[in-house]
Formats: C-alpha cells, structure tokens, sequence
C-alpha cells in the first residue's frame, strides 16, 4: 500500500512538472493534452441551467465546451455518463486548508501574572502582536492531499484559506484541492484580508476583552489612515501598511455569534466597510438582526449533537437554550433563506468533514431549498471572492472543476463518484459508477465440468445464491476485485472460494472447489434486481419550537408592547414633594407617566387594581456589570478607548431575574483591574431586545475609573504593570491628562494630528462632556482623585464603592461628587477594614447625593432591601432609603429628568409591590419599563410551567435520537458566566462561572 | 434612645482619643436573676407568646410565660413593645479564623494543607478578638460553629459563643462535628478558551474522578473503624482517633455538598457507616427533599440570596428552598456565607425564607433552635425554654426585616452583652467630627 502511494505521487509530480515552463526535467517530456469528454450527463451548469444528455469538453485543466451539441475531440478520453449527474465542484471561502496554525498552550488571562506590555514580533512591525497584517497565506501555503480529500470527498473543489489566527490575520489565498505543486493550484495570491475578536496566539496582554478587540480595530483603522500621510515619527509600520494595501479586498470577519455579527457590522459601519461574516450557528435567533447588516453570511454546519440526557441529574445541568439549539441550528440556512440573507456554506468548524453532505441534507431537510444550498456552495462564494469567472459553474473558459453523482447532488440517496479539480479525476467513490447490485449468472468450470449459479447481489457486501434454497454468500466487491463463496446447500460446511476481477459488468477468475480442486469461473449481469419496496422512513415533516427572544425559557415569543395602564388605589413612593400618597392612581400612557391622582379614568387602558400595594419608581443600579460579553480590559493601566457598548450581551438571564427584582435602569460599568478603565454604558432591562434596543437614549456617556488595590494589583506577587501603589496611582492620573491637553491643543493646532482613542474620552471628561464613576475606597486616595480633577478643571462626577466616604465626606461635598456605595459590606481586603454599615447615612447627613448600588448579579435583584439597610444604620426615613436606590442614582446619572420619580412626563418606569418596598416581605408583581410590562408575576407562574413543558419535549426527543441509534455526546452542563467585580466574592448558582474564579481579581 | 446615644458618643468621642476601638469589653458573669418583662416573646420552637415574661437565674432561663410575678430585688429589663428572640445561630462560619478575606494571609487561619485532616481543630485558631464577633452580636447572633475548610476532610468545628475572652471561655460544644467535602461531579468549563480562540481541550471526567475520591475516602474511614477496634496501639492514629467521636454519635459528619450526585453519596456514607449525616450546602436539596427525609439527613442551606442554579430555573428558587425542605419534613438550617457583609445578615437569610413560603416562626426556628438541633447544643439553646442557657435577643421590631431589625439588647448566658463594635464607634467618631450628635 505505502509503495503504490509512493508510486502515484510520483506520477502526479511528474505529469506537474512537465506543466510548467521554469523546471527541468528529469526525464523523458511527457506533455499531454489532459483531453476528456463526459456525455449523455445530465449536466447543472448552475442553479438555472441543467442540461440533459449533454456532452462536457475539457482541456489541460479547463472547461472547453459543454452543451447537447457538442462536437468530441478526436483526442478526447471518451467517458460516458450515462445516469450521471454533473456538478460544478463547490467552493469554500473558510477554510484553513494548507495552512498550518500557530497553536498556544490554552490558559486563561492571568491577572496576577506579569503583564507583556509590548509586542514579542521582531521587525519593523506594529506595536500590537495580535495584528498578524503581514501574514499571506500564499506563502505559507503547502498542499495536504489528506486534507483535500476529505474536502473533495464532501464535493469541494476550491477553497479560500487563510491562517486562522489573531485579530488580524492577513490575507487569504484561494486555490483549488488539486494534488498539484502549489504553484498550480493557487488562483488568487491574496484574495482575501481577515479579521476575527479573538487574539488567538498572542502572547503580549492587550486586549484582555471583547470590547478591547473591538478598540484595538477601531484604533488601527485609524491609524492605517493617519500612516497614510507618512508620518515621519513612525517610521516604517509594515503592520499599517499591509494593512491599507489589504483593505481593497473582500474583507472576511470571523464573528461566529450573532452578537458578535453585530459587533464586527458596527465597526465595518464606522470605517466603511462591508464584512462578510462568518457565522457560528446561532444567528437564526436574530434575523432581523442579521438581515440589517447587509452582510453575506459564511454558514457553518456544525449542528449540535444530541446529548446524553437519560440521567435527570445530568439533563438538569443542560439549559433549554441548548436544548433548543440543538433541535433548531440545522433550520440556520434555511431560515436565512426565507429571510432573504445572502450566505455561503463551510465545512470549517466540522469536527469530520465527512459529516459534511449529511449536515447539508439535514439543513435541507429542515427548510433550505436545493438549488439555494447549490448556489450557496458555488456562485455566491465564488462571486464573493472574485472568482466566478474561472469556478462555480461549469461554463466554457472555467476550470475543469466538477463533480460526478449518481443522482440529484442532495439527494439521500446520491453518491457522490467523482470529484474533477483543474481536469484531474479524483475517485469519491468510484465502485459506484456502475453498481454491482443485480442479479448475476455465475458458471464455475473444473475438472468435474461445469455448473451455473444464479447470484443475488445486494451490495458491494453482501450476496446470495438463489436456488431451492436461498444460500448467503460471503461477498466482496471493491470496484475491481471481487471475492465471493458459498456452500452448495445451505448446510454445507465447506464453501467453494472465488476470485476475480470486474470488467464492465461481467466477471471472471480462478478458485477452488470443497475438496481443494483448481476452479475458474466467469459471471455475467442479467438483470437489475426487482425494486424493493422503499423501506426507507418516510421522512416526517421537521417540527420544531419557536424562536424567543431572548432565546431561553423566559424569553418572549413575540416582543411586549407599550400599553396605556392605569394603576389604581396604590400607594404611590413619588419621591417628589408629594411624598408617599396613598390610594393614588397612575396613568401610563405612550410609555410616558401621564397622570397622577385620584379616580382617574382612560378609555381603552389596561386597569390594574393597586389595593394595598405600593407603586415605586424603577431601581436604578448605579454599578452593576450584567449583560456584557466582557467586562475588564485590564491589560494597560489607561483603557479610555474601551466601551461596555460595544459588547453588550441582551441574552444575560440575570436581566430577567433583576426586573423580578423591580430594576428597570442599570449602569454597566467597566471592570476595576485598571486606574483609568472603559466606557460605560447605562440600560434599560428592555428584555428580550436586541444589544442597541437596551441603551438609555439620550444619557450622558460616563467612564469607569478605579483606585486602590485592584489597580495596583495587590493579590499579584509579581505586578509589573505601573502603578504598585497609592503613589503610582495618583501619577496615572496626573499623566493621563496631562496627556490629553497635550493632546487637545495638538488636535487644535493640526487636524491631521493622529486621533487617539483614548485620549479622546479623557478631552471628553475635561471638556465634561463624559462622566467618571470611580472605584474607590480609602480616604487618602479619594481625596488625591479629587485634587487630580481639580488640576485639570473638572470634577469626579461619582465616587462608586466609596466605603470611606463617611470619613471626607464634607470634601467630597465641597468638591461636588456623588457617592454611591454597599450598605454593609466590609472586611474582604484590607482597603475595607474601615467600611461601615452608617456610610450611606453619614454621606446622606452631610448633604451629599447617595446612591446604594449591587456590583453583583444577584443582589440587585434586592436593592430595595439593601437601601432600607440605612433605615437599621443611620435611622434614614423610609423615603430617604428608597430614594437612594431610584432618585439619587437618577441624579448622580444625569437622568431625573427622565427617571427616578414618579413624575407627570417622567419616563413610565415603575414597579408594583406586594408590600411596602422596603420590607424584606415585598416582592415586584410587575416591573414596567417605558410604559411595557416586561416582568409579571403571573407571566412568570405560566413560564415556569411552560420551561417545564418545553424541558420534557426536548429531553424525549433527545432520548428517542438516541434510542434511534443517533449520535449522542454526554450531556454538557450549560454554564452562564457571570461577569463581576472581582475584588470580592460572589454567589452565584451551580452551573455558572463567575469570571471572578478565573480572572483572578481582574474584574471590579 | 436618643439620649443614650448622646451619652455614649460624648464618652466615645473622649475614648477614641486613649483607647482606640479596642474598648469593647465581654461582659462579666452574672449569676443573680434577671427578668424580661412585657415583651412578644418567640420561643423558636414555633410558639409566640404575647406580653410575656422570661425569668433568668445564674445564667440559665428558669420561666417563661404570661403570668410570670416579679420578684422586687431582681435585675428587670421591659421589653415592652418589643420582640424578644432566642440568640441567633450562624451554624457553619469561618468567623475568628479570617479576618480579612482576600490578600492578607497572615490574617487567614481557616484552610489547612492536606487532603485528609480530621484532626485539625478549628477552635485552636479562632480569635475571640475578631471585629467582625461585634458585629454579628449587634444583629442578635450570639453563638456560631466555627468550621475549617479545604481537602476532602477539613477538620472538626466547634459550637461558640459570641462573647468571650478566649476560645475556652468562647467553647460552648468543642469538636462536635467533622467536615468532609465531596468531591465534584461537574466539570467547568474554561471561559477564556473561547476569547483565546482555543478549541477542544478535553475536560477531565469528573464524575471518575470523583467516584475515585469517594473510594478514598471510604477507605479512610473503614480503616479507622478497624483501627477502633483494637483499644491499644503501639502509637495513637491521630486521623483515626479524631474520628472515634463519628461512630459513636458523639460527632456528625457535616458533609459539605451542593450537587445531587454528591449528596446520594453523602446518603451512602449514612448506609455504609451508620454516621449522623448532615449536608451543608445543599443548594440543590430541594431536588431530593423527599429523599434526605427518607434517611433522616439535615440540611444546613448555606445561602439564600443566591442566584438560581440554572438559567432555567424559578428565579426564586434559593429563597424558596427552605419551604420545600420543610413541607419534606427535612431538619433543616439556615446559614449566611456571604464574604462581603461578613455574615451578620443571618436574620435577613431567614426573612427572605418568610417571604417565600415560611412562616415566621419557621423561619425563625431555621436559625434557631433547628441550628441547635443540627448542632447537637439543643439541650442548653436553640430556644426560650426553661432550663436552657439565657442567649436572648430584644428587637424594637421584626428581626427578619431589615427595616424593623434593630437590637436594642442581647444576653448571653444571662449576661448582658455589649451591642458596640469597631464600626459604631467608627460613626460616632465621624459623626463627632461633623458635628452630628
């Protein structure tokens, strides 16, 4: 075997090399014309145009004629394809055939590790090491026929390949799956750029996070555009400049997420650019999402497995989500289709590609038409490439890249024979061609003369000798050689032994009888055998659950609308001058708060009866970390240029969980791992809307600062990251903005000046045009930030956390911050030895603002309990307690003219308790966000009943895949990640993952 | 009310200055009587009796009731219009052995080295002098079990009491229960491999690795059974001998599980050894309530605010496990973990079960007199029962609500504790230096 595989490569080297002017040859020329004519096939030039026993011409690799008319060379190897099927071979554009990736060893960021600050890549380079611009695939390109094969096998013929690594990985090469040298088999050099959020095998610390990726793009776009003036500071970048010289290409991102699809569009809008996406397998849960990008989408067919779910306590840790995704990704493709998305089809993320053709069924099968799924592997991608003049369809001039079937190419039963790249035959599986199955007349002569037989073959398999008795036979047939025995009765227990060769469709060779006599034996085909009654299940029509959005159990089929409401006889918490007033109805209207009072009336309005129950402004959370794909990006110690926003995540359960909580508004805030950290962003707990649909519109933009120990990073043994002190953290400050009014007056002076990112949000904040909520908690470091603002002539909008408030409380007052802050935590580090429970009651006193925030997912969901923390220490008025969790972090927010009170004009943000909403008795029975309901508490009753439901189907059809013989992996736990704070612990349940555990303190 | 604040921030305002916050001061026995009158009394076992009276000699409760006469040359205390609670029990804690949580080793004397530790005893390290003791007892929590953590046998907890010099005088029940943490059944999963754009790292088989540690385990304590045995060794098994007080019921096993799988095995070790077995954790109990019950298994629940399991599930569940465990049948307790309020919001624990399907006195009991009972120290506390220890707690109002939960008085054995810590007289410094009073 290894001989002839030796062998045959020799050969193919050789018919190369005479192909190509520049080598010697070693040897005898042997050019040939490489001239083939395939007729009588039924040819699908492309989706529109299949031709009938028609004839196809090629020609030293490429197409010359094809069509019913077709004149045959007299050079031509004749090949009949009677019964045949011919496709144009497919193309993918997401491949990393022919390339070898650079592998990491796979840990996670180590916040306590020494940071790499710089980029390990030697040269004249950029300064980040995830920028991989001078990558080109074409020369890393090294052809793998053990790859190609499993790639032509599935009915590729070209791929586009790219080396799949970093954030930006350089340019792709497209080239054909010939077993040729590469120079042959490449069609474009550079025929792609990509780019991806993940730095891949980067060593260097930058960026940590989703949303530092993102800046890292947003800020090397910039740059590349600035390097274009030739900056003479600069020098030579080549990272800049291979990057301009790519941006003429079709720009592919990998977002495989559909958040992520919508986090690569933004950036793509910004710097107009439109990127083809490729997808990960759950972008049917937002179409109308994916359709607004305006994007092709590359769809990969990895569909999850069915689990193993027949142990409760198992199936219990898998999420209906997962469950859902299971039964609904193969409907990806054809959803897109029905929503008008344009797509191509890979067979990357495929654990085998031999899963390929089956995945491709299966998504046909659930909804993608067949000519669609054809186009999506052959004139969309090529097109999309650039490429549709020399593959994805068969048309004269093209190359000679196709595909030989038995049948239609998608059909169940159809074997793909033949897969033609560049004019070269590659077998897929070639005994098919002509089939063995039929009945044969098998004559077997000897030296006691000779008898006939007549033999049943079923397959390549499996045979019997049909006579009075019905023999089995053993069988075998691979295409040439075929073996076959038998006994003359069915008891016998010696057999006669053949074997042979096959030409065309009779057979003939030696063997031996029972009692050990030399044989030879010919057959023939007589008959095709009677059709047996297809047995194969009818296939029943693919039933399956419904998108939610959010896509899990409490998710919503079809999205809440505003309602006029009309709330009657509460007690109502206005936090106005009005105070508390009892028996007061509220009107709700155009998600506005439209009237309060006694008896009022409203035509049409949904009445909800308030007796006895309390009606409260929304909480307002002032630090909270929910919702976002990443948090931290603690790898510098000046992150301005990172933002929440680019990353939210409105799938977060712990969205649902704090509307049961009364939360309507929260601040998500950047991590604490660095002095000056990211952007913010302030939501509405909008549930069930997409990342855009959750921002407060309208708000002013904020920025997370920190002070303190986890800046200077205390739990680190080996920090080497500035700053290590209280010291070193003050001068981070006082450089940063010494910085940006160099920064500023440079801008002034020269437009041309290069835009900085990070420097831009701190001009904001000096221009106050941005907000600071800080993290901090000693009094020394408190007072330093203060001075720092000073300075530079503005002032910390926020100190969050705050826990030595109470101690400069009447600076801070002075100096004109709001304070937001834990009601009684203390003693989980050192910085919080001083913090007590009076803090919020002293800083109250003393006139400042005050704000109680969670910073934890699972306490905001009772922030009414905390704020009524200050009645126990502090003796706060009930009013003044609740105050801090809605008004006050309106105010310290910048948003009381929209939220924060109940309020004629006021946004309709409000809750219904079942109690006074400061008694750990009281629950939220309905949480109203702009005037729709987003929580109820009798939805959620029905919900529950219905995840139960939802569960039960799923787990048994899981379970009968299973008891059908279907692949099933073990049953995975879906773990929700929590993001957090970090500096102390937090509670989360059983399957989640506070990214606290893992990142090491990186977080708050 | 008002005027005892001023009085005592007027002598703070003088202490602070000589004495730093090192002046609160445990409380010298009081062996004469001591009457509570007039107040709402909450037995803990259920029961409340309205204007009520409880009479305290040498320590120890000596009546409680309506009609209860005063004697004239006895101590008294009115509570009248107030709520008056048996001492509150926070039943599993690290309280004395770690001051600060994170990033201060030195301050950290609550996980030892070494996977099977039976031996080590966490009353040898708990500090009477901790911060946080002062504040728990301003809530109303006068005893605790301070346990040790880490390897798969931690060590032994002993029962406290919150007003002491020194851990002798603290001991109220030494070394009665032994800690062991089953070993996990779920593997977690890597969060960062996905941002790193690393794929396919095979996750260890938990559930083998954990049945391996379980056959150690059980190992461990076959052996030490068969050591017991035998009465003479040529040289003492300190593991072994740690653990003679398991098999004869002297101790329990507090095994320290959260997941189905591992609490079934927690059931096995009952079966296999005929251990008193109670599960601390047990976040997923409520899954098995019938079960544990079945085998007469006690739950201490370690948190209630806490975040469900799973994306799937009740968003309530947490809070209404306990009623789940109670309409079972199961003994159960509530505990307070959280690392960040330092555990003085037991009652709130205990509130949230209140308002998510137990009544009040049930709740009350689940850190009372159930913790008691789990404890093993039900025959000298858990209740305001006559001839039980005089740990009581006066509250102006509901101690389970945060808006009413203000202790006005706290008795420990009898003696009247002081109610300051660090952090009042943090506030009256700063309430001084503002001008506040």
């Amino acid at each position: 075997m290894k001989k002839w595989t030796l062998l045959l490569a020799g050969c193919t080297l050789l018919s190369r090399l005479s192909a190509q002017e520049t080598f010697p040859v070693n040897g005898v020329a042997d050019k040939r014309e490489q001239c083939y004519a395939f007729t009588h096939a039924t040819i699908v030039k492309d989706i529109k145009t299949t031709l009938q026993d028609a004839t196809l011409v090629i020609r030293k690799g490429k197409i010359v004629s094809v069509g019913n008319d077709v004149s045959i060379p007299k050079d031509a190897v004749v090949i009949n394809c009677k019964s045949k099927y011919i496709y144009p071979s497919f193309v993918d554009l997401y491949s990393d055939y022919g390339i070898t990736a650079p592998q990491r060893e796979a840990r996670g960021f180590d916040f306590r590790a020494p940071a790499q600050l710089n980029s390990n890549q030697k040269g004249a380079y950029g300064w980040n090491q995830a920028l991989h611009t001078d990558v080109d695939a074409s020369g890393i390109f090294a052809v793998d026929d053990n790859k190609a094969k499993t790639l032509r096998d599935a009915g590729f013929g070209t791929v586009l390949s790219h080396q799949k690594d970093g954030i930006a990985r350089g340019t792709g090469v497209l080239a054909t799956l010939a077993n040729e040298k590469e120079n042959l088999v490449i069609l474009k050099e550079k025929a792609s750029a990509h780019y991806s959020f993940s730095k891949g095998t980067s060593t260097q610390s930058y960026p940590s996070s989703v949303m530092g990726s993102i800046a890292l793009l947003r800020q090397t776009y910039l740059d590349a555009k600035w390097y274009k003036g030739n900056p003479t500071a600069e020098g030579v970048n080549l990272t800049l400049q291979y990057w301009n010289e790519e941006q003429t290409l079709p720009q592919i991102f990998e977002a495989n997420d559909k958040w992520a699809a919508l986090r690569a569009d933004r950036i793509g809008d910004e710097f107009g650019v439109q990127y083809i996406l490729k997808a990960g397998g759950n972008e049917y849960q937002r179409l109308k999402e994916m359709k607004a990008t305006g994007a092709t989408f590359i769809l990969p067919l990895n569909y999850p497995q069915a689990m193993d779910v027949e142990d409760p306590n198992d199936a219990r840790a898998v999420s209906l989500a997962d469950m859902k995704n299971w039964e609904m990704a193969p409907a990806e493709a054809g959803l897109f289709e029905k929503e008008g998305i344009p797509f191509t089809i890979t067979a990357a993320d495929l654990k085998d590609t031999k899963q390929f053709i089956a995945n491709l069924r299966k998504a046909i099968e659930y909804g993608l038409s067949e000519s669609k799924a054809l186009e999506a592997l052959t004139k969309t991608p090529a097109t999309l490439i650039g490429a549709y003049d020399k593959v994805g369809s068969i048309e004269t001039g093209k190359l000679a890249n196709f595909i030989i079937t038995t049948g239609p190419v998608f059909a169940e039963k159809t074997t793909f024979l033949q897969n033609w790249v560049q004019g070269d035959k590659y077998d897929v599986k070639n005994d098919g061609w002509s089939p063995v199955t039929g009945t044969y007349s098998v004559t077997v002569k000897g030296a006691a003369g000779s008898k006939t037989y007549t033999l049943d073959v079923k397959n390549e398999n499996s045979a019997s000798i049909i006579g009075t008795d019905t023999i089995p036979a053993k069988f075998s047939f691979d295409g040439k050689l075929v073996k076959l025995s038998f006994g003359e009765t069915k008891k016998s227990r010696s057999s006669i032994r053949l074997s042979g060769v096959s030409s065309d469709s009779s057979w003939q060779g030696n063997g031996v009888d029972t009692a050990g006599n030399n044989l030879y034996w010919t057959a023939a085909f007589v008959k095709a055998l009677a059709e047996t009654k297809d047995s194969a299940r009818h296939k029943m029509p693919v039933k399956l659950g419904k998108v939610t959005y959010p896509f899990d159990g409490y998710g919503w089929e079809e999205l809440p609308k505003q309602e006029t409401i009309l709330i009657k006889n509460a007690t109502v918490w206005t936090n106005e001058k009005d105070g508390k007033i009892e028996g007061t109805d509220v009107l709700v209207k155009n998600g506005k708060i439209a009237a309060i009072g006694k008896n009022l009336s409203e035509a049409g309005a949904r009445i909800i009866d308030g007796t006895g129950k309390h009606l409260t402004p929304g909480i307002i959370d002032e630090h909270s970390h929910i919702a976002a794909a990443s948090i931290n990006e603690g790898a510098q110690s000046v992150t301005a240029e990172v933002r929440i926003a680019d990353n939210l995540n409105p799938d977060d359960i712990n969205i649902y969980r704090q509307l049961s909580g009364g939360v309507t508004s929260s601040h998500i805030l950047h991590g604490s791992a660095n002095t000056i950290g990211g952007q913010t962003q302030l939501i509405k707990l909008r549930w069930g809307l997409d990342d855009d649909g959750l921002k407060f519109k309208g708000a002013d933009p904020f920025i997370k600062f920190a002070l303190g120990e986890n800046v200077k990073r205390t739990t680190s043994q080996n920090n080497n990251r500035f700053p290590d002190t209280r010291m070193g953290v003050e001068q981070v400050l006082n450089d940063a903005f010494e910085r940006a009014t160099a920064y500023q007056k440079a801008l002034a002076a020269d437009p041309t000046t290069r835009r900085d990112l990070e420097l831009d949000a701190l001009v904001e904040i000096m221009n106050k045009k941005r907000f600071i909520t800080c993290h901090s908690y000693v009094q020394s470091e408190i007072t330093a930030t203060m001075r720092i603002a000073e300075k530079y002539g503005f002032r910390v909008n926020t100190f969050t956390h705050i826990l030595e408030g109470y101690k400069v409380a009447d600076k801070m007052k002075v100096h004109g911050a709001n304070a937001s802050t834990f009601s009684d935590w203390w003693a989980y580090k050192v910085e919080v030895t001083d913090a007590i429970p009076y803090n919020a009651a002293l800083m109250t006193k003393m006139g400042l603002n005050v704000c109680i925030n969670s910073d934890d997912a699972e306490m905001a969901r009772r922030l009414n309990q905390e704020a009524a923390k200050s009645v126990k220490y502090g003796g706060l008025t009930e009013e003044e307690a609740f105050k801090m969790v809605t008004l006050n972090p309106a105010k310290a927010l910048h948003v009381e003219d929209k939220v924060g009170s109940i309020k004629t004009g006021k946004d309709a943000d409000l809750v219904l308790w079942s109690a006074n909403p400061l008694s750990i008795y009281a629950k939220a029975e309905k949480t109203i966000v702009d005037g729709t309901v987003y929580y109820d508490i009798d939805r959620d009753q029905q919900l529950r009943k219905q995840i139960t439901a939802e569960r039960t189907r799923l787990v048994n059809k899981m379970l009968a895949e299973k008891k059908a013989g279907g692949a099933v992996t073990p049953a995975r736990p879906s773990f929700q990640v929590i993001l957090s704070c970090g500096d102390h612990d937090h509670h989360d349940g059983l399957f989640t993952v506070d990214a606290g555990d893992e990142m090491n303190n990186t977080t708050n | 009310m008002k005027k005892y604040i001023v009085t005592l921030s007027a002598f703070l305002a003088l202490a602070v200055t000589t004495k730093a916050q090192d002046d609160v001061y445990p409380t010298k026995a009081y062996t004469g009587r001591l009457y509570i009158t007039n107040g709402t009394v909450h037995v803990g076992n259920g029961q409340v009796l309205e204007n009520a009276t409880i009479a305290v000699e040498n320590g120890k409760i000596i009546q409680v009731g309506q009609n209860v006469p005063v004697p004239a040359d006895v101590k008294v205390f009115d509570a009248k219009g107030k709520q008056v609670y048996p001492g509150l029990i926070l039943p599993v804690t690290d309280l004395g052995l770690k001051e600060i949580a994170n990033g201060v080793r030195g301050s950290n004397d609550y996980e030892e080295l070494g996977e099977i530790n039976p031996s080590v005893r966490a009353i040898a390290a708990y500090n009477t002098d901790s911060k946080i003791i002062g504040s728990l007892r301003a809530n109303g929590i006068l005893l605790a079990g301070v346990t040790p953590q880490g390897g798969s046998i931690s060590g032994s907890s002993s029962v406290v009491q919150l007003d002491a010099w020194n851990w002798e005088d603290a001991s109220y029940k030494i070394d009665q229960a032994i800690h062991l943490n089953m070993p996990t059944f779920i593997t977690r999963p890597n969060r960062f491999a996905a941002f790193l754009g690393i794929r396919g790292e095979q996750a260890p088989d938990a559930t083998k690795q954990a049945l391996e540690k379980v056959q150690e385990l059980k190992s461990f304590f076959q052996q030490a059974k068969a050591y017991l045995a035998e009465s003479s060794h040529k040289q003492e098994n300190l593991k072994f001998e740690a653990v003679k007080g398991l098999f004869d019921k002297r101790q329990k096993l507090f095994v320290h599980a959260d997941q189905v799988k591992q609490m079934m095995v927690a059931i096995d070790f009952v079966k296999d050894f005929g251990l008193d077995v109670v599960i601390v954790g047990g976040s997923e109990s409520y899954q098995i309530a019938d079960l544990l019950k079945q085998n007469n298994i006690a739950v201490i629940l370690n948190e209630q605010h806490a975040l469900p399991s799973a994306e799937d599930d009740d968003v309530d569940q947490p809070f209404k496990t306990p009623a789940t465990l109670k309409n079972a049948g199961v003994l159960f307790a509530l505990n307070d973990t959280h690392d960040e309020s330092r555990y003085r919001n037991l009652p709130f624990n205990a509130g949230t079960a209140a308002a998510y399907g137990l009544t009040k006195e049930e709740a009350l009991q689940a850190i009372t007199l159930n913790s008691a009972k789990i404890l093993g120290v039900d025959d000298k506390t858990g209740s305001l029962e006559v001839g039980k220890d005089a740990n009581i707690v006066i509250s102006e109002g509901d101690i389970l609500d945060m808006k009413s939960s203000l202790i006005s008085k706290c008795f420990i054995q009898g003696r009247d504790v002081s109610l300051d810590n660090k952090q009042k007289q943090l506030y009256e410094r700063y309430k001084y230096k503002y001008g506040l009073n």
